[in-house]
Protein backbone atom coordinates (compact mmCIF):
# COMPACT_ATOMS: atom_id res chain seq x y z
CA UNK A 1 0.00 0.00 0.00
CA UNK A 2 1.54 3.14 -0.93
CA UNK A 3 0.73 6.70 0.76
CA UNK A 4 0.85 9.82 -0.35
CA UNK A 5 0.06 13.35 1.14
CA UNK A 6 2.44 15.41 0.41
CA UNK A 7 3.30 19.33 -0.83
CA UNK A 8 6.16 21.00 -2.83
CA UNK A 9 6.78 24.75 -4.29
CA UNK A 10 8.50 24.35 -7.25
CA UNK A 11 8.92 27.89 -8.22
CA UNK A 12 5.64 29.24 -8.91
CA UNK A 13 3.94 25.66 -9.11
CA UNK A 14 2.49 24.45 -6.31
CA UNK A 15 2.05 20.57 -6.36
CA UNK A 16 0.07 18.87 -4.24
CA UNK A 17 -1.37 15.61 -4.02
CA UNK A 18 -2.88 13.18 -1.69
CA UNK A 19 -3.91 9.60 -2.05
CA UNK A 20 -3.95 6.30 -1.41
CA UNK A 21 -3.62 3.59 -3.42
CA UNK A 22 -3.11 -0.61 -3.35
CA UNK A 23 -3.88 -1.10 -6.69
CA UNK A 24 -1.20 -3.69 -8.61
CA UNK A 25 -0.65 -0.34 -11.20
CA UNK A 26 -1.45 2.57 -10.14
CA UNK A 27 -1.96 5.31 -12.85
CA UNK A 28 -0.26 8.76 -12.14
CA UNK A 29 -2.10 10.89 -15.45
CA UNK A 30 -1.83 14.41 -16.34
CA UNK A 31 -0.91 16.63 -19.09
CA UNK A 32 2.61 17.01 -19.30
CA UNK A 33 3.29 20.24 -16.62
CA UNK A 34 1.05 18.66 -14.25
CA UNK A 35 3.26 17.44 -11.82
CA UNK A 36 3.54 13.81 -12.61
CA UNK A 37 7.09 13.22 -12.34
CA UNK A 38 8.07 15.86 -9.72
CA UNK A 39 5.69 13.54 -7.77
CA UNK A 40 7.06 10.05 -8.66
CA UNK A 41 10.62 11.89 -7.80
CA UNK A 42 9.46 12.48 -4.43
CA UNK A 43 7.93 8.81 -4.35
CA UNK A 44 11.78 8.15 -5.18
CA UNK A 45 13.08 10.06 -2.69
CA UNK A 46 14.91 12.22 -4.97
CA UNK A 47 13.04 15.04 -4.54
CA UNK A 48 12.12 16.40 -0.73
CA UNK A 49 8.66 17.05 -0.43
CA UNK A 50 7.94 20.55 2.04
CA UNK A 51 5.49 19.27 4.18
CA UNK A 52 3.95 15.69 4.17
CA UNK A 53 4.32 11.70 4.40
CA UNK A 54 5.41 9.50 2.24
CA UNK A 55 4.58 5.59 3.43
CA UNK A 56 4.97 1.93 1.86
CA UNK A 57 3.50 -0.54 3.36
CA UNK A 58 3.40 1.22 6.52
CA UNK A 59 6.54 1.87 6.63
CA UNK A 60 7.44 5.97 6.40
CA UNK A 61 9.89 7.24 3.83
CA UNK A 62 9.40 10.96 4.26
CA UNK A 63 7.84 13.00 7.03
CA UNK A 64 8.58 16.57 7.44
CA UNK A 65 6.61 16.69 10.30
CA UNK A 66 8.84 14.24 11.95
CA UNK A 67 11.83 15.04 10.63
CA UNK A 68 12.60 11.41 8.35
CA UNK A 69 13.69 11.41 4.95
CA UNK A 70 14.79 7.95 4.06
CA UNK A 71 17.78 8.37 1.00
CA UNK A 72 16.91 7.02 -2.25
CA UNK A 73 19.08 4.46 -2.50
CA UNK A 74 17.37 2.58 1.00
CA UNK A 75 14.19 2.85 -0.18
CA UNK A 76 14.03 -0.62 -2.18
CA UNK A 77 12.12 1.30 -5.16
CA UNK A 78 12.48 0.79 -8.53
CA UNK A 79 12.68 3.44 -10.89
CA UNK A 80 12.20 3.17 -14.81
CA UNK A 81 13.06 6.62 -16.30
CA UNK A 82 11.47 7.94 -19.95
CA UNK A 83 15.25 8.12 -21.12
CA UNK A 84 16.07 4.80 -20.18
CA UNK A 85 19.57 5.96 -18.19
CA UNK A 86 21.52 2.88 -18.70
CA UNK A 87 25.51 2.94 -17.68
CA UNK A 88 27.14 3.69 -21.05
CA UNK A 89 30.66 2.46 -19.75
CA UNK A 90 29.00 -0.62 -18.80
CA UNK A 91 27.44 -3.23 -20.61
CA UNK A 92 23.93 -5.25 -20.58
CA UNK A 93 24.68 -8.31 -18.27
CA UNK A 94 26.40 -5.51 -15.82
CA UNK A 95 23.37 -2.68 -16.17
CA UNK A 96 21.21 -5.59 -14.97
CA UNK A 97 23.40 -6.67 -12.71
CA UNK A 98 24.07 -3.55 -10.97
CA UNK A 99 21.38 -3.34 -8.39
CA UNK A 100 22.18 -7.16 -7.18
CA UNK A 101 25.56 -5.64 -6.59
CA UNK A 102 24.67 -2.29 -4.39
CA UNK A 103 22.22 -4.23 -2.45
CA UNK A 104 24.48 -6.83 -1.54
CA UNK A 105 21.51 -9.37 -2.47
CA UNK A 106 22.64 -13.16 -3.30
CA UNK A 107 23.13 -14.17 -7.00
CA UNK A 108 19.62 -14.80 -8.47
CA UNK A 109 20.20 -16.99 -11.57
CA UNK A 110 16.74 -18.23 -11.60
CA UNK A 111 15.75 -14.48 -11.35
CA UNK A 112 17.66 -13.19 -14.08
CA UNK A 113 16.77 -15.54 -16.31
CA UNK A 114 13.16 -15.47 -16.00
CA UNK A 115 13.16 -11.45 -16.60
CA UNK A 116 15.80 -11.87 -19.05
CA UNK A 117 13.01 -13.94 -21.19
CA UNK A 118 10.45 -12.08 -19.92
CA UNK A 119 11.79 -8.73 -21.35
CA UNK A 120 13.39 -10.45 -24.59
CA UNK A 121 16.93 -9.03 -23.93
CA UNK A 122 18.96 -12.66 -23.45
CA UNK A 123 20.95 -11.93 -26.90
CA UNK A 124 21.42 -8.67 -25.69
CA UNK A 125 23.53 -9.09 -22.60
CA UNK A 126 27.53 -8.20 -23.91
CA UNK A 127 26.68 -5.01 -26.05
CA UNK A 128 26.74 -1.89 -24.78
CA UNK A 129 23.78 0.64 -24.04
CA UNK A 130 25.00 3.38 -27.11
CA UNK A 131 24.44 0.14 -29.76
CA UNK A 132 20.58 -0.76 -28.62
CA UNK A 133 17.77 0.78 -30.22
CA UNK A 134 15.61 2.94 -28.08
CA UNK A 135 13.15 -0.17 -27.37
CA UNK A 136 15.55 -2.21 -26.75
CA UNK A 137 17.03 0.02 -23.69
CA UNK A 138 13.90 0.58 -22.54
CA UNK A 139 13.39 -3.07 -21.99
CA UNK A 140 17.02 -3.58 -20.42
CA UNK A 141 16.25 -0.36 -17.89
CA UNK A 142 13.29 -2.33 -16.90
CA UNK A 143 15.09 -5.75 -15.84
CA UNK A 144 17.67 -3.60 -14.69
CA UNK A 145 14.77 -2.21 -11.94
CA UNK A 146 13.83 -5.18 -11.47
CA UNK A 147 16.66 -7.08 -10.85
CA UNK A 148 17.49 -4.94 -8.01
CA UNK A 149 14.41 -6.41 -6.40
CA UNK A 150 11.99 -2.93 -5.64
CA UNK A 151 9.02 -3.31 -3.42
CA UNK A 152 7.71 -0.86 -5.74
CA UNK A 153 8.50 0.05 -9.37
CA UNK A 154 7.75 3.97 -10.99
CA UNK A 155 7.47 4.14 -14.35
CA UNK A 156 7.77 7.98 -15.40
CA UNK A 157 6.27 7.43 -19.34
CA UNK A 158 8.90 4.41 -19.93
CA UNK A 159 7.18 4.60 -23.69
CA UNK A 160 7.74 8.66 -24.04
CA UNK A 161 10.57 8.58 -26.04
CA UNK A 162 9.62 5.91 -28.23
CA UNK A 163 7.89 6.41 -31.37
CA UNK A 164 4.35 4.72 -32.42
CA UNK A 165 6.03 1.29 -33.51
CA UNK A 166 7.99 1.17 -30.82
CA UNK A 167 5.70 1.68 -28.18
CA UNK A 168 3.64 -1.20 -29.64
CA UNK A 169 6.56 -3.27 -29.39
CA UNK A 170 6.75 -2.61 -25.73
CA UNK A 171 3.69 -2.44 -24.06
CA UNK A 172 3.25 -6.24 -24.24
CA UNK A 173 6.04 -6.48 -22.00
CA UNK A 174 4.54 -3.78 -19.69
CA UNK A 175 1.32 -6.13 -19.32
CA UNK A 176 3.29 -8.80 -18.92
CA UNK A 177 5.09 -7.18 -16.16
CA UNK A 178 1.59 -6.41 -14.63
CA UNK A 179 0.34 -9.72 -14.60
CA UNK A 180 3.84 -12.40 -13.53
CA UNK A 181 6.23 -9.65 -12.28
CA UNK A 182 4.29 -9.09 -8.99
CA UNK A 183 5.87 -5.91 -7.99
CA UNK A 184 3.42 -2.98 -7.43
CA UNK A 185 3.85 -0.13 -9.90
CA UNK A 186 3.39 3.37 -10.32
CA UNK A 187 3.08 4.09 -13.65
CA UNK A 188 2.89 7.83 -14.83
CA UNK A 189 1.59 8.44 -18.41
CA UNK A 190 -0.40 11.23 -20.39
CA UNK A 191 -1.67 8.81 -22.62
CA UNK A 192 -5.16 7.38 -21.94
CA UNK A 193 -5.40 4.73 -24.42
CA UNK A 194 -2.11 3.22 -22.22
CA UNK A 195 -3.48 4.02 -19.04
CA UNK A 196 -6.59 1.96 -19.77
CA UNK A 197 -4.65 -1.00 -20.95
CA UNK A 198 -2.37 -0.65 -17.98
CA UNK A 199 -3.66 0.84 -14.68
CA UNK A 200 -5.45 -0.85 -12.51
CA UNK A 201 -6.17 2.50 -10.64
CA UNK A 202 -5.86 5.62 -11.53
CA UNK A 203 -4.87 9.57 -10.13
CA UNK A 204 -5.94 12.27 -12.47
CA UNK A 205 -3.53 15.24 -11.60
CA UNK A 206 -4.24 18.55 -12.92
CA UNK A 207 -1.95 21.77 -12.64
CA UNK A 208 -0.28 20.18 -9.57
CA UNK A 209 -3.40 19.35 -8.25
CA UNK A 210 -4.66 15.91 -7.92
CA UNK A 211 -8.31 15.98 -9.03
CA UNK A 212 -10.13 12.53 -9.43
CA UNK A 213 -9.16 9.15 -7.66
CA UNK A 214 -10.60 5.77 -8.50
CA UNK A 215 -10.33 2.77 -11.13
CA UNK A 216 -9.80 3.56 -15.00
CA UNK A 217 -13.19 4.97 -15.67
CA UNK A 218 -12.21 8.47 -14.02
CA UNK A 219 -10.34 9.04 -17.59
CA UNK A 220 -13.17 9.27 -19.70
CA UNK A 221 -14.85 10.76 -16.75
CA UNK A 222 -12.14 13.73 -16.24
CA UNK B 1 72.90 9.92 -29.02
CA UNK B 2 74.98 8.96 -25.79
CA UNK B 3 74.15 10.47 -22.34
CA UNK B 4 76.37 10.61 -19.65
CA UNK B 5 75.51 9.05 -15.64
CA UNK B 6 74.92 13.06 -14.78
CA UNK B 7 72.57 13.48 -17.21
CA UNK B 8 70.74 10.86 -16.77
CA UNK B 9 70.59 10.95 -12.91
CA UNK B 10 69.03 14.41 -14.12
CA UNK B 11 66.46 12.83 -16.06
CA UNK B 12 65.74 9.80 -13.82
CA UNK B 13 65.62 12.22 -10.98
CA UNK B 14 63.25 14.20 -13.44
CA UNK B 15 61.03 11.62 -13.89
CA UNK B 16 60.92 10.40 -10.09
CA UNK B 17 60.05 14.23 -8.78
CA UNK B 18 56.93 14.22 -11.78
CA UNK B 19 55.78 11.05 -11.01
CA UNK B 20 55.75 10.93 -6.94
CA UNK B 21 54.10 15.16 -7.50
CA UNK B 22 51.00 13.48 -9.86
CA UNK B 23 50.62 10.54 -8.21
CA UNK B 24 50.21 12.10 -4.47
CA UNK B 25 48.01 15.34 -6.21
CA UNK B 26 45.75 13.59 -8.05
CA UNK B 27 43.46 12.25 -4.93
CA UNK B 28 43.64 15.49 -3.81
CA UNK B 29 43.00 16.95 -7.16
CA UNK B 30 39.95 15.04 -7.61
CA UNK B 31 38.35 15.75 -4.23
CA UNK B 32 38.81 20.07 -4.41
CA UNK B 33 37.52 19.20 -8.27
CA UNK B 34 34.54 17.15 -7.02
CA UNK B 35 33.58 20.20 -4.91
CA UNK B 36 34.05 22.39 -6.97
CA UNK B 37 32.36 20.91 -9.59
CA UNK B 38 29.30 19.70 -7.80
CA UNK B 39 29.32 21.86 -4.24
CA UNK B 40 27.89 25.48 -3.50
CA UNK B 41 30.04 26.84 -0.69
CA UNK B 42 30.95 29.97 0.75
CA UNK B 43 34.61 30.84 -0.47
CA UNK B 44 34.25 28.76 -3.79
CA UNK B 45 35.87 31.13 -5.70
CA UNK B 46 38.52 31.75 -3.16
CA UNK B 47 39.49 28.24 -3.51
CA UNK B 48 39.07 28.43 -7.31
CA UNK B 49 41.76 31.12 -7.26
CA UNK B 50 43.78 29.31 -4.66
CA UNK B 51 44.18 26.91 -6.85
CA UNK B 52 44.89 28.26 -10.31
CA UNK B 53 47.45 31.15 -8.18
CA UNK B 54 50.69 29.07 -9.31
CA UNK B 55 49.52 29.78 -12.97
CA UNK B 56 49.70 33.34 -12.85
CA UNK B 57 52.42 34.02 -10.04
CA UNK B 58 55.87 34.11 -10.76
CA UNK B 59 56.92 30.99 -10.34
CA UNK B 60 59.79 32.55 -8.30
CA UNK B 61 57.33 34.00 -5.68
CA UNK B 62 55.66 30.60 -5.29
CA UNK B 63 59.01 28.85 -4.64
CA UNK B 64 59.54 32.05 -2.30
CA UNK B 65 56.56 31.12 -0.83
CA UNK B 66 57.34 27.60 -0.15
CA UNK B 67 60.52 27.94 1.11
CA UNK B 68 59.20 30.31 3.78
CA UNK B 69 56.20 27.79 4.45
CA UNK B 70 58.05 24.43 3.98
CA UNK B 71 61.61 25.64 4.79
CA UNK B 72 63.56 24.01 7.56
CA UNK B 73 62.31 27.25 9.75
CA UNK B 74 59.29 27.56 7.77
CA UNK B 75 55.85 26.95 10.17
CA UNK B 76 54.75 23.98 8.34
CA UNK B 77 58.25 22.41 7.15
CA UNK B 78 60.02 22.94 11.33
CA UNK B 79 56.78 20.73 12.77
CA UNK B 80 56.94 18.20 9.54
CA UNK B 81 61.09 17.76 10.53
CA UNK B 82 60.50 18.09 14.28
CA UNK B 83 57.73 15.80 14.73
CA UNK B 84 57.16 13.24 11.36
CA UNK B 85 61.32 13.56 10.25
CA UNK B 86 60.00 14.77 6.94
CA UNK B 87 61.96 17.47 5.35
CA UNK B 88 61.80 19.39 2.38
CA UNK B 89 64.47 21.58 1.98
CA UNK B 90 67.07 20.91 -0.20
CA UNK B 91 66.06 17.58 -0.93
CA UNK B 92 64.04 15.91 -3.72
CA UNK B 93 61.08 15.34 -2.18
CA UNK B 94 61.08 19.21 -2.01
CA UNK B 95 61.01 19.10 -5.36
CA UNK B 96 58.16 16.99 -6.06
CA UNK B 97 56.33 19.09 -3.43
CA UNK B 98 57.47 22.62 -6.05
CA UNK B 99 56.28 20.37 -8.89
CA UNK B 100 53.11 19.40 -7.58
CA UNK B 101 51.89 22.89 -6.29
CA UNK B 102 53.23 24.20 -10.09
CA UNK B 103 50.81 21.72 -12.14
CA UNK B 104 48.40 21.16 -9.65
CA UNK B 105 46.16 23.83 -11.72
CA UNK B 106 46.75 21.71 -15.12
CA UNK B 107 45.79 18.70 -12.79
CA UNK B 108 42.40 20.00 -11.63
CA UNK B 109 41.00 21.53 -14.90
CA UNK B 110 40.46 18.62 -16.96
CA UNK B 111 39.56 16.30 -13.69
CA UNK B 112 37.30 19.54 -13.08
CA UNK B 113 35.45 19.34 -16.36
CA UNK B 114 35.17 15.93 -16.74
CA UNK B 115 33.49 15.14 -13.27
CA UNK B 116 30.74 18.23 -14.65
CA UNK B 117 30.53 16.27 -17.77
CA UNK B 118 29.56 13.33 -15.95
CA UNK B 119 25.39 13.40 -16.52
CA UNK B 120 23.69 13.37 -12.90
CA UNK B 121 20.55 11.54 -14.29
CA UNK B 122 22.74 8.64 -14.44
CA UNK B 123 23.90 9.40 -10.73
CA UNK B 124 20.14 9.74 -9.84
CA UNK B 125 19.43 6.07 -11.24
CA UNK B 126 22.65 4.91 -9.64
CA UNK B 127 20.90 5.50 -6.59
CA UNK B 128 16.94 4.18 -7.06
CA UNK B 129 19.01 0.92 -7.80
CA UNK B 130 20.78 1.11 -4.20
CA UNK B 131 24.00 3.04 -4.70
CA UNK B 132 25.16 4.99 -1.37
CA UNK B 133 26.43 8.20 -2.55
CA UNK B 134 30.01 6.71 -1.89
CA UNK B 135 29.06 3.64 -4.02
CA UNK B 136 27.56 6.14 -6.89
CA UNK B 137 30.63 8.04 -6.96
CA UNK B 138 32.96 4.78 -7.22
CA UNK B 139 30.83 3.07 -9.49
CA UNK B 140 29.15 5.66 -11.97
CA UNK B 141 31.10 9.02 -11.09
CA UNK B 142 34.51 8.02 -11.00
CA UNK B 143 34.40 5.96 -14.27
CA UNK B 144 32.66 8.27 -16.52
CA UNK B 145 35.36 10.41 -15.47
CA UNK B 146 38.28 8.36 -15.67
CA UNK B 147 39.40 9.53 -19.14
CA UNK B 148 39.69 13.52 -17.86
CA UNK B 149 41.31 12.12 -14.72
CA UNK B 150 44.19 10.52 -17.23
CA UNK B 151 44.32 13.64 -18.79
CA UNK B 152 44.50 15.52 -15.87
CA UNK B 153 47.32 13.39 -14.50
CA UNK B 154 49.33 13.60 -17.93
CA UNK B 155 48.88 17.12 -18.35
CA UNK B 156 50.30 17.43 -14.62
CA UNK B 157 53.07 15.48 -15.06
CA UNK B 158 54.43 16.87 -18.21
CA UNK B 159 54.34 19.93 -16.43
CA UNK B 160 55.84 18.97 -13.42
CA UNK B 161 59.06 17.79 -15.39
CA UNK B 162 59.87 20.77 -17.02
CA UNK B 163 58.96 23.22 -13.99
CA UNK B 164 62.21 24.91 -13.03
CA UNK B 165 61.38 28.49 -11.26
CA UNK B 166 59.84 27.34 -8.04
CA UNK B 167 62.24 23.93 -8.09
CA UNK B 168 65.21 26.22 -8.04
CA UNK B 169 64.08 28.85 -5.49
CA UNK B 170 63.03 26.48 -3.13
CA UNK B 171 65.54 23.34 -3.14
CA UNK B 172 68.05 24.80 -5.37
CA UNK B 173 70.00 22.94 -7.44
CA UNK B 174 71.99 20.21 -6.44
CA UNK B 175 73.36 17.62 -8.72
CA UNK B 176 71.92 14.35 -7.78
CA UNK B 177 69.41 14.95 -5.08
CA UNK B 178 67.14 17.98 -6.85
CA UNK B 179 68.82 18.97 -10.31
CA UNK B 180 66.34 18.08 -12.53
CA UNK B 181 65.84 18.10 -16.23
CA UNK B 182 65.64 21.74 -16.21
CA UNK B 183 67.96 22.91 -13.75
CA UNK B 184 70.26 20.62 -15.82
CA UNK B 185 70.11 22.46 -18.61
CA UNK B 186 70.14 25.69 -17.15
CA UNK B 187 73.81 24.37 -15.40
CA UNK B 188 74.83 23.50 -18.67
CA UNK B 189 74.62 26.97 -20.52
CA UNK B 190 76.02 28.38 -18.11
CA UNK B 191 79.31 25.99 -18.48
CA UNK B 192 81.92 26.35 -21.40
CA UNK B 193 81.29 23.30 -23.72
CA UNK B 194 77.67 22.65 -22.23
CA UNK B 195 76.11 23.28 -25.05
CA UNK B 196 75.81 20.01 -26.87
CA UNK B 197 74.87 18.49 -23.68
CA UNK B 198 72.41 20.80 -23.16
CA UNK B 199 70.90 19.88 -26.37
CA UNK B 200 70.24 16.51 -25.17
CA UNK B 201 68.37 16.57 -22.53
CA UNK B 202 66.28 19.89 -24.53
CA UNK B 203 65.73 16.65 -27.45
CA UNK B 204 64.62 14.52 -23.78
CA UNK B 205 62.79 17.52 -22.57
CA UNK B 206 60.51 17.94 -26.31
CA UNK B 207 60.06 13.94 -26.25
CA UNK B 208 59.17 13.44 -22.90
CA UNK B 209 56.30 16.21 -23.70
CA UNK B 210 55.19 15.77 -26.88
CA UNK B 211 54.32 11.87 -25.51
CA UNK B 212 52.54 13.49 -22.63
CA UNK B 213 50.36 16.03 -25.42
CA UNK B 214 49.61 12.99 -27.63
CA UNK B 215 48.79 10.76 -24.47
CA UNK B 216 46.19 13.42 -23.12
CA UNK B 217 44.90 13.74 -26.75
CA UNK B 218 44.36 10.15 -26.73
CA UNK B 219 42.26 9.93 -23.18
CA UNK B 220 39.93 12.76 -24.46
CA UNK B 221 39.01 11.03 -27.28
CA UNK B 222 38.47 8.01 -25.05
CA UNK B 223 36.23 10.17 -23.04
CA UNK B 224 33.72 11.13 -25.84
CA UNK B 225 33.82 7.45 -26.93
CA UNK B 226 32.93 6.41 -23.51
CA UNK B 227 30.29 8.73 -22.99
CA UNK B 228 28.56 7.73 -26.25
CA UNK B 229 28.05 4.24 -24.93
CA UNK B 230 30.33 2.77 -27.50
Amino acid sequence: MLRVDVTKQLGEFTLTASFVSEGRVTGLFGASGAGKTSLINMIAGLLRPDRGVIAIDGETLDDTAAKIHVPPHRRRIGYVFQDARLFPHLDVRQNLDYGRRMNHLTDDPAARTRITEMLDIGHLLDRRPGKLSGGERQRVALGRALLSKPRLLLLDEPLGSLDEGRRAEILPYLIRLRDEANVPMVYVSHDAAEMRQLATQIVLLRGGQVTALGGVKVLTAG
Amino acid sequence: MELSPAEWTAILLSLRVAAVATLVATPLGIALAWLLARRDFWGKSALDAAIHLPLVLPPVVTGYLLLLSFGRHGLVGGFLADHLGIVFAFRWTGAALACGVMSFPLLVRPIRLSLEAVDQRLEQASATLGAAPWQVFATVTLPLALPGILAGMVLGFAKAIGEFGATITFVSNIPGETQTISSAIYSLIQTPDGDTAALRLVVISIIIATSALIGSEWFARRATQRLHGN
